[in-house]
């Protein structure tokens, strides 16, 4: 076979590899969401289909897939049957560039376990992560009805705001690591100061603090989710949906959830990488493997302080959240450039 | 009413300590002792005096204890209990009751009817679980409430 062929090969593998992936992370979400809100209020959690209540994700799967496809009268069609697709098509897009091991030698070819290694790779994600809110904004205009209506505008405010914070946020560990490419902020991050890995979060804690909190408002979660807001809005844009376009809006915030988890373990938790592992002399493929093991074992960890938060913090006020990201976020975001600029003048 | 906004310092402004304290109280949680009773494996165990589905007592001799003095249909602030009395058979009294029924679907469970019987015939028991799906099935006759006899009820006067 030409290299070409098994180049598309190699890379059908991995994309097919990737979404299931991303599919099961969503799977063991639902669990854990649910599960970990019934422990964190003190009750059981939906602990009946199949053991601990694995399969509860399946039997939600089900009831979804087999309700009644119901299309509002006064909707406007293409539009609101596209919004949902649009979203989780975005959604699943955006994780394309995240990269979840080093590179392994196989078969005397290397083989760079990431799906696009393009080299603008952060500008990518930002992309594509602001596109994910026409999603929303389509499904509230075109929904027809004034709950789906108010919570499109308001997602359409919220993640303008805070997108500008997030970008700038990261302004400083691209300054540090003087690059786009996600695979060479990475690798910035396997050196060490004498035993400490230079990881981004110690380098930029308050890079990371920063981003944290518009990440969370990103992906639309408590104490962000004002698009949603049960109580004014009942659940926002999504109110004219069910049956299985609703899942799909499932699905899409759940992976969003997931890339943004990666994406701080990438920027600022050193991505796969194992600290104090080099000296080890382990079998590369090996190495390879544990260093996917512990990308995924990070991004859980951040899942986990996502669904934390969640069932913690009550939902902020529309001007409450306006106020803090422009008046608090930004200029904390600047004056992080503005410090991190300084000291690598004065520390070269 | 004048709303008076408490003087906050830096420490609480900054708002991070207090967002740590709430996380904190969460994971706390998280690891707490459940109290939930898994329903159908776990039954729930009625306190002493808890108010369940009714039984008729019977005497030494197994006959059942009850009089017909239609105490218990008088006192019934629903009005669910139905007798129809009939000369005894036995010496010592002089009624009976040959139709006994009690309406549970009207019943609110007050405890009345056995407060009033002068025989201690009428109790209620622990029996908490009468569901079922017709409305006939509602409606326990005496023997039914014979039945039931095995369940002993805890008293605490
Ligand atoms: S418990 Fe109350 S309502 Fe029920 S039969 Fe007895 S007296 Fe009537
Ligand atoms: S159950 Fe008690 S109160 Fe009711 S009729 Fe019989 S003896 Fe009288």
């Amino acid at each position: 076979m030409s290299p070409f062929w098994i180049d598309l090969i190699i890379m059908l593998i991995k994309v097919i590899v990737v979404m299931g992936a991303l599919l099961g992370g969503v799977v063991v979400m639902v669990v854990v969401e649910r599960r970990g809100a019934g422990f964190i209020q003190g009750r059981l959690g939906p602990n009946r289909v199949g053991p601990w209540g694995w399969l509860q994700p399946i039997a939600d799967g089900i009831k979804l897939f087999l309700k009644e496809e119901f299309i509002p009268a006064q909707a406007y069609k293409p539009l609101y049957l596209a919004a949902p697709a649009f979203f989780m098509f975005i959604a699943f897009v955006t994780f394309a560039v995240i990269p979840f091991g080093d590179k392994v030698e196989l078969f005397g070819r290397t083989i760079q376990l990431q799906i696009a290694d393009v080299n603008i790779g952060i500008l990518y994600i930002f992309a594509f992560a602001s596109l994910g809110v026409y999603g929303i904004v389509i499904a509230g205009w075109s929904s027809n009805n004034k709950f789906s209506l108010m919570g499109g505008l308001r997602s359409a405010a919220q993640m303008i705001s805070y997108e500008v914070a997030l970008g700038l946020s990261i302004i400083g560990v691209l300054m540090v690591g003087q690059s786009l490419r996600l695979n060479d902020i990475i690798g910035m991050q396997t050196q060490y100061w004498s035993y400490l890995p230079r990881w981004n979060i110690f380098i930029q804690p308050l890079g990371f603090l920063i981003f944290l909190i518009a990440a969370i408002a990103e992906v639309n979660r408590i104490p962000f989710d004002l698009c949603e807001a049960e109580q004014e809005l009942v659940v926002g844009y999504q109110v004219e949906y069910g049956s299985m376009k609703f899942a799909m809006y499932y699905l899409g915030e759940y992976t969003n959830l997931i890339t943004f988890s990666a994406l701080i373990v990438v920027l600022f938790f050193g991505g796969w990488h194992i600290p104090w592992i080099e000296g080890l002399n382990i079998h590369p493929l090996l190495l390879a493997l544990l260093q996917v093991v512990a990308f995924v074992v990070k991004v859980f960890a951040f899942l986990w302080f996502f669904v934390w938060v969640r069932w913690t913090f009550p939902r902020f006020r529309y001007d409450q959240l306006m106020r803090f990201g422009w008046l608090v976020l930004l200029p904390l975001a600047i004056f992080n450039i503005f410090v991190t600029g300084v000291v690598m003048v004065l520390i070269p | 009413m004048r709303v008076v906004t408490p003087k906050l310092r830096l420490i609480d402004r900054i708002y991070i300590p207090a967002l740590i304290k709430g996380l904190y109280t969460t994971i706390k949680h998280f690891f707490m002792r459940r109290f939930t009773q898994e329903y159908p494996e776990e039954k729930r165990k009625p306190f002493p005096g808890y108010r369940g589905l009714h039984r008729l007592n019977k005497d030494h001799l197994g006959r059942v204890k009850c009089v017909a003095c239609f105490m218990c249909a008088t006192i019934c602030p629903s009005k669910c209990i139905e007798i129809e009395a009939d000369e005894a058979p036995w010496e010592d009294r002089e009624k009976y009751p040959v139709k006994f029924e009690i309406n549970t679907l009207r019943c609110i469970f007050c405890g009345m009817c056995e407060e009033a019987c002068p025989e201690l015939s009428i109790q209620l028991t622990h029996i908490y679980e009468m569901a079922d799906v017709t409305r006939e099935a509602f409606v326990r006759r005496k023997d039914d409430m014979l039945g039931t006899n095995e369940f002993w009820v805890l008293k605490e006067y």
